[in-house]
């Protein structure tokens, strides 16, 4: 055969050869199949670490009891006893080296999300303590009547 | 045309190393890493949502859009919850304002009144990603940059996302977007960082009525994985076939 009609072939071997190079360099080793299969395992392994190392924000009420142990007590023996304390204050994050306070949220609304009134017939929002905003001395803070850890009517 | 066995011999062998060039592009894999690759799933995460306990106050929401850093103020949600009124006439009231982020507080549905006699049920369902076990979202991802992990778990790769929306597209419950800061896919991990350290997701600790569980599967004294098994459950649209491993107890037939 003659050579040049090889030439073709000779210059689609090279570029295969770049393109396999060039996968090589770019593709970070721990790509393959991580997972079950290679249709939904098919990944970089390392990607799994970036989310583990993802911080923490939320600590869960029990964190609070080191420091604020008045709070805490007195809202496990009230009817919020099943409310996070970051549900109203926020998450909390490093407290209190940073942020040193959390949030205090004096707004009706965070009150609201449970207790404005929903009629609901067989819904557990209808059987909660429900009241009308505009009804229900509106304009002051909640937290002026109701103590927000021991709400208990009966402590009022 | 004479052809001599020595050329015989050159020209095979040449076609057999240009044959097996291409093939090079594929890996062998050594035996431990092909039993990596079956792996030993020894857990299974799986949701659980008891709508019959949800009263829409959407801490939920706020809890996992804080914990996870999705921009609190943008309109996009990892979680969210609608509420679905039923009128005496038959009609379905449905809404999910800002995906419940602040709760419920109006009983006014898309500025319309309901008067409370009119209704004859109500309810919450709270709606996540259903980590499937037959993901679409990952099956059309054209660079592996989302995938499944042995216990469950669908991730997305940030480093690797080219964001070209496929997977957005393809989920049948909708729950991935677009995340704004990082402009890739975005979606529920079940707070990977959080349940792989033993801590429940951040959703299921602000929960106050248990509305929101989760469990593994692979353990059959796992309170969740017992309800799993012992009551009457459902999941969304099971007629897609990716085996959605959301559970739902009190699922109506009217949610979407
Ligand atoms: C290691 C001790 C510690 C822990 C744990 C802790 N706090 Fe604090 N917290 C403090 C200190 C100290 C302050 C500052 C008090 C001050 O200056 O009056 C503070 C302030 C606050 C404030 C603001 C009080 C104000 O008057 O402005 C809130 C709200 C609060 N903490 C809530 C929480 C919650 C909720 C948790 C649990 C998630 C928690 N803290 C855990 C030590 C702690
Ligand atoms: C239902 C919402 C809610 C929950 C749950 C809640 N708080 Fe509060 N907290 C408030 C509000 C509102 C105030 C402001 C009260 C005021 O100024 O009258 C406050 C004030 C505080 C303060 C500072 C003010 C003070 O009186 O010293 C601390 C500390 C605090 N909370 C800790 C906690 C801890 C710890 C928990 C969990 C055991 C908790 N809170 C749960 C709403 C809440
Ligand atoms: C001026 C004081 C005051 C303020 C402000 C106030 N309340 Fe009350 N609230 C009361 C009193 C007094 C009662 C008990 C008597 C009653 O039922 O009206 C009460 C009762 C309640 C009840 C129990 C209703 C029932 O039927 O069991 C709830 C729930 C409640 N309030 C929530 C709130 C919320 C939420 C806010 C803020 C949006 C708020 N309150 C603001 C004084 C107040
Ligand atoms: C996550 C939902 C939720 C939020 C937010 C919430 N509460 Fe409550 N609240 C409850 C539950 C649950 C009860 C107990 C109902 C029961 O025991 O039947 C309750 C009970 C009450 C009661 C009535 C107690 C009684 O003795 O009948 C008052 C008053 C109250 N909350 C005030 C507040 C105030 C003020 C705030 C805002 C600082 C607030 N709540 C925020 C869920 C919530």
């Amino acid at each position: 055969m003659k050579k040049h009609a090889l030439k073709p072939l000779w210059v689609a071997l090279t570029v295969i050869a770049l393109v396999l190079l060039a996968r090589y360099v770019m593709v970070p080793k721990d790509f393959g199949v991580n997972g079950r299969n290679f249709t939904y395992g098919f990944h970089r392994q390392s990607a799994i670490n970036d989310w583990l190392v993802v911080p923490v924000k939320y600590k869960g009420k029990e964190s609070c009891n080191e420091c604020h142990d008045d709070k805490y007590a007195e809202n496990l023996e009230s009817r919020h006893r099943l409310l996070e304390c970051e549900n109203c204050h926020g998450p909390a994050l490093e407290h209190p080296e940073n942020p040193e306070r959390l949030v205090i949220d004096l707004s009706r609304d965070l009150c609201l999300r449970c207790h404005s009134k929903l009629d609901y017939p067989n819904s557990p929002r209808g059987a909660l303590p429900g009241i009308d905003p505009a009804e229900h001395n509106a304009g002051l803070a909640c937290s002026e009547c109701h103590n927000p850890h021991r709400p208990d009517l009966e402590d009022m | 045309m004479s052809f001599s066995r020595r050329k015989f011999l050159v020209t095979s062998l040449k076609g057999a190393i240009g044959a097996a060039l291409p093939i090079s592009a594929f890996r062998l894999l050594s035996p431990a890493e092909a039993r990596a690759v079956v792996g030993d799933a020894s857990r299974r995460w799986v949701f659980l949502v008891d709508t019959t306990k949800c009263v829409g106050c959407g801490l939920c929401v706020k809890a996992c859009k804080k914990e996870n850093e999705v921009p609190y103020d943008a309109p996009v949600t990892r979680t969210w919850v609608e509420r679905y009124v039923v009128t005496r006439d038959g009609q379905t009231h449905i809404d999910s304002p800002n995906g419940a982020r602040d709760g419920f507080t109006d009983p006014r549905i898309d500025d319309q009144e309901i008067p409370a006699e009119e209704i004859t049920k109500a309810f919450f369902v709270p709606k996540l990603c259903n980590q499937c076990e037959n993901p679409a979202c990952v099956q059309v991802c054209p660079v592996g940059a989302t995938f499944q992990t042995r216990d469950g778990v669908v991730l997305v790769d940030r480093n690797w996302c080219i964001g070209c929306g496929y997977c957005i597209m393809a989920c049948p419950y909708g729950v991935r977007f677009f995340h704004p800061v990082y402009k890739v896919a975005e979606k529920c991990t079940f707070c990977y960082h959080r349940i792989s350290k033993g801590l429940e997701s951040a959703c299921v600790q602000a929960c106050p009525f248990e509305a929101r569980r989760m469990g593994d599967l692979r353990n059959m004294e796992d309170p969740v994985t017992q309800i799993i098994m012992n009551e009457r459950i459902a999941v969304l649209k099971d007629e897609y076939g990716t085996k959605p491993q959301v559970f739902y107890i009190g699922l109506d037939a009217r949610v979407r």
